[in-house]
């Protein structure tokens, strides 16, 4: 055992040598291997990075919320008179009879506006939020200073406000915000809460996912007091579009990851009886998710598929260069057989240095497929995140081709009659 | 003394297809331990053809060959590589010694083959690299060495895995006669020491050194 692994060894380093002679010749060879290799590990670090954030978007939303949004009719866009009132989205009745289904453990309504937030000269394009106090654990929003609006609060529509990470950072650059007061359409708020930022406030927006750090909320009962339920939207001081909306979202909560997609369907019929058109939309981030693991997963098959014809092709170029170098060592086959070298130890040897060649370029590849992604996230501020596996496979795969497209010019080299070989000129 | 070499009625016929090349024809003899022996003939007699078989590189297409009481004839590709590589040596006229490796490396080549450590290989070899005087050139490679000098390579080479029998054809067909006869006072040596020679040359100064003469023609075999 001792002695064959010495044998190797020297198989091994008799193939390096052979290599480094034609090194030019080689390391075109491998370089099919090599770019397979490579994008196979930095297009999967990739994809992986781009579904990990959206995973974690998703579970931002909560895998137990379905979210249920008001939506402005599409046929109704185009009527679009300045003494129109569009009257539309989700209602208390909704809010009512989605509290009664058994499933469902929290409702929370919000009411949202855009609009401008000033702290003395500073001002900052915010979304108004009017919620009650379950919307932060609903949405997984954690404070990093003071403290949430409370039941009290909500029941004397005081006018406190909990502000998003940015809108802190923005109107309170050398300030502690809490205490301070911010001024919204005239009306004045406290500050008592600024959240946390998001650990994944990522550049890749997908759809429906908005930058939390710029939202700002207060108690729902405040808003109503405050604000109304008319929602005005001015062009240049005229009026282009007036809208009545009760509520912009429910955030419902189901008690467990398996009722949600029941609870959606339940949900979705609801509506369909008591909504005669499609003022709403429904989005299930559990769902979502599912899609984003089927997408993933159809991309991967694509990856693979690229994959694979990289190596083979990789492959077939090492065959090709293998089998000029036994017609160009034919001799040298010859002296061997005839020093007492057997058909396998022929074998051996130019399999040996196939898998030498393929392995090589595989390293190589795992490099450049490791450092490649680092650059991307370098430079396109993407998140890749590199799979072990990916890197394991994608080597010992090439390792295997060098195996598989060895073995034809190998067999070629053994099968030589050693006096044939011996005369080869 | 023992027999060591055996045949009987051997014949080799090339089958070209269209035509039949019979390259030796009933040939019949036998070599003791430890004779020297020189083969002789015009070109395309026979005489690589009959070093081949006797080297155990080819079959014969009919008759018998025995090497140490062994037959060849029926023996599997691997029994013929293992005797090749324990039992014999081979010298050629073209030196045959591989380009990549260096003056040891060329030398360990058959002990490699029989599975041989690696430090013995490396010791043996460069013992028989002094052996034939080149005991300062063990890093050399073929292309840095002379003509004579790359024949020293090569009967160190058949030498280092202790063979019974030499085959050489024609060691000194590409020296001039000084170096061929150094060449031939170093094989003369060798037989000397009890290893069995059989050389094939076309140079009667070189045959004169051989117990037994034996001459090819029109691949026949004839004795005198
Ligand atoms: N592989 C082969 N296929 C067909 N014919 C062959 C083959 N090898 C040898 N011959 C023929 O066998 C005959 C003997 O050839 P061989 O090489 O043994 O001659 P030789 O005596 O060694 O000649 P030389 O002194 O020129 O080396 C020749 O006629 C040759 O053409
Ligand atoms: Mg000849």
């Amino acid at each position: 055992m001792k002695i064959d692994l010495q044998h190797l060894v020297r198989i091994v380093r008799y193939g390096f040598k052979n290599i480094w002679l034609h090194r030019l010749r080689s390391a075109l060879t491998i370089l099919g291997i090599v770019f397979g290799v490579a994008s196979v590990i930095a297009m999967l670090a990739i994809g992986e990075g781009a579904s990990y954030e959206a995973r974690e978007k998703i579970k931002e939303l909560g895998s137990t919320n379905i979210i249920l949004r008001s939506l402005k009719p599409p046929d109704e866009t185009a009527s679009q008179q300045t003494s129109y009132l569009g009257v539309f989205g989700l209602t208390p009745t909704d809010l009512w009879q989605i509290r009664t289904i058994p499933s469902v453990e929290k409702v929370v309504p919000t009411w949202e506006i855009k609009e401008q937030a000033w702290h003395f000269e500073k001002s900052f394009s915010v979304r108004l939020v009017g919620t009650t106090p379950d919307y932060f654990p609903a949405m997984n929003l954690h404070l990093a200073l003071g403290r949430t609006f409370d039941q009290v609060d909500l029941q004397e529509s005081k006018n406190v406000m909990v502000i998003g990470a940015t809108v802190a950072t923005v109107l309170f650059p050398a300030q502690i915000p809490i205490g301070q007061q911010v001024k919204v359409r005239g009306c004045y708020f406290t500050v008592i809460g600024v959240a946390a930022e998001k650990s994944l406030t990522g550049r890749s927006e997908s759809a429906g996912f908005e930058d939390t750090g710029s939202d700002v909320y207060i108690p729902f009962s405040t808003r109503r007091l405050f604000f109304g339920e008319y929602e005005v939207n001015r062009q240049g001081g005229r009026i282009t579009e007036r809208n009545w909306v009760r509520y912009h979202r429910f955030v419902v909560r189901v008690g467990s990851m398996e009722q949600v997609s029941a609870t959606a369907a339940l949900i979705q019929q609801l509506l369909k009886t008591t909504h005669k058109r499609q003022d709403y939309d429904i989005m299930v981030p559990l769902e979502l998710l599912r899609q984003a693991e089927h997408t993933k997963r159809i991309f991967n098959i694509v990856l693979g598929s690229i994959a694979a014809i990289s190596l083979v092709v990789g492959g077939i170029g090492i065959m090709n260069i293998m089998l000029a170098t036994v017609t160009e060592r034919t001799r040298e086959i010859g002296i061997r057989r005839a020093l007492g070298a057997r058909r396998r130890d022929i074998l051996q040897q130019f399999v040996s240095e196939a898998v030498i060649l393929s392995s090589s370029g595989g390293l190589i590849g795992v490099c450049l497929g490791v450092i490649i992604p680092k650059i991307v996230t370098r430079l396109a501020g993407m998140t890749t995140l590199i799979t072990p596996w990916s890197v394991l496979i994608s080597f010992s795969i090439s390792v295997g081709v060098g195996m598989v497209f060895g073995i034809y010019p190998a067999r070629q080299a053994a099968s030589l009659d050693p006096i044939q070989a011996l005369r080869y000129e | 003394m023992a027999t060591i070499i055996r045949m009987e009625a051997v014949n080799k016929v090339y089958d070209l297809g269209s035509v039949r090349v019979e390259a030796l024809k009933d040939i019949t003899f036998f070599i003791e331990e430890g004779e020297h022996v020189a083969i002789m003939g015009p070109s395309g007699s026979g005489k690589t053809t009959l070093l081949n078989l006797l080297g155990c590189l080819d079959r014969p297409t009919s008759g018998r060959y025995f090497i140490e009481n062994t037959e060849v004839s029926t023996l599997s590709d691997d029994a013929l590589s293992a005797i090749r590589g324990r039992r014999l040596g081979f010298i050629f006229q073209a030196y045959n010694l591989i380009p990549q490796l260096t003056v040891v490396e060329n030398i360990g080549i058959p002990l490699f083959y029989q599975g041989e450590a690696e430090r013995t290989i490396r010791e043996k070899s460069a013992e028989m690299a002094r052996l034939v005087g080149l005991g300062d050139r063990l890093s050399h490679r073929p292309t840095q060495l002379s003509g004579g000098q790359q024949q020293r390579v090569a009967i160190a080479r058949a030498l280092v895995n202790n063979p019974a029998v030499i085959l050489a054809d024609e060691p000194t067909g590409n020296l001039d006669s000084t170096t061929g006869r150094e060449i031939m006072n170093l094989l003369v040596e060798l037989n000397h020491q009890g290893k069995t020679l059989i050389i094939v040359t076309h140079d009667a100064s070189i045959a004169q050194y051989a117990h037994r003469i034996l001459r090819m023609l029109d691949a026949r075999l004839y004795e005198n």
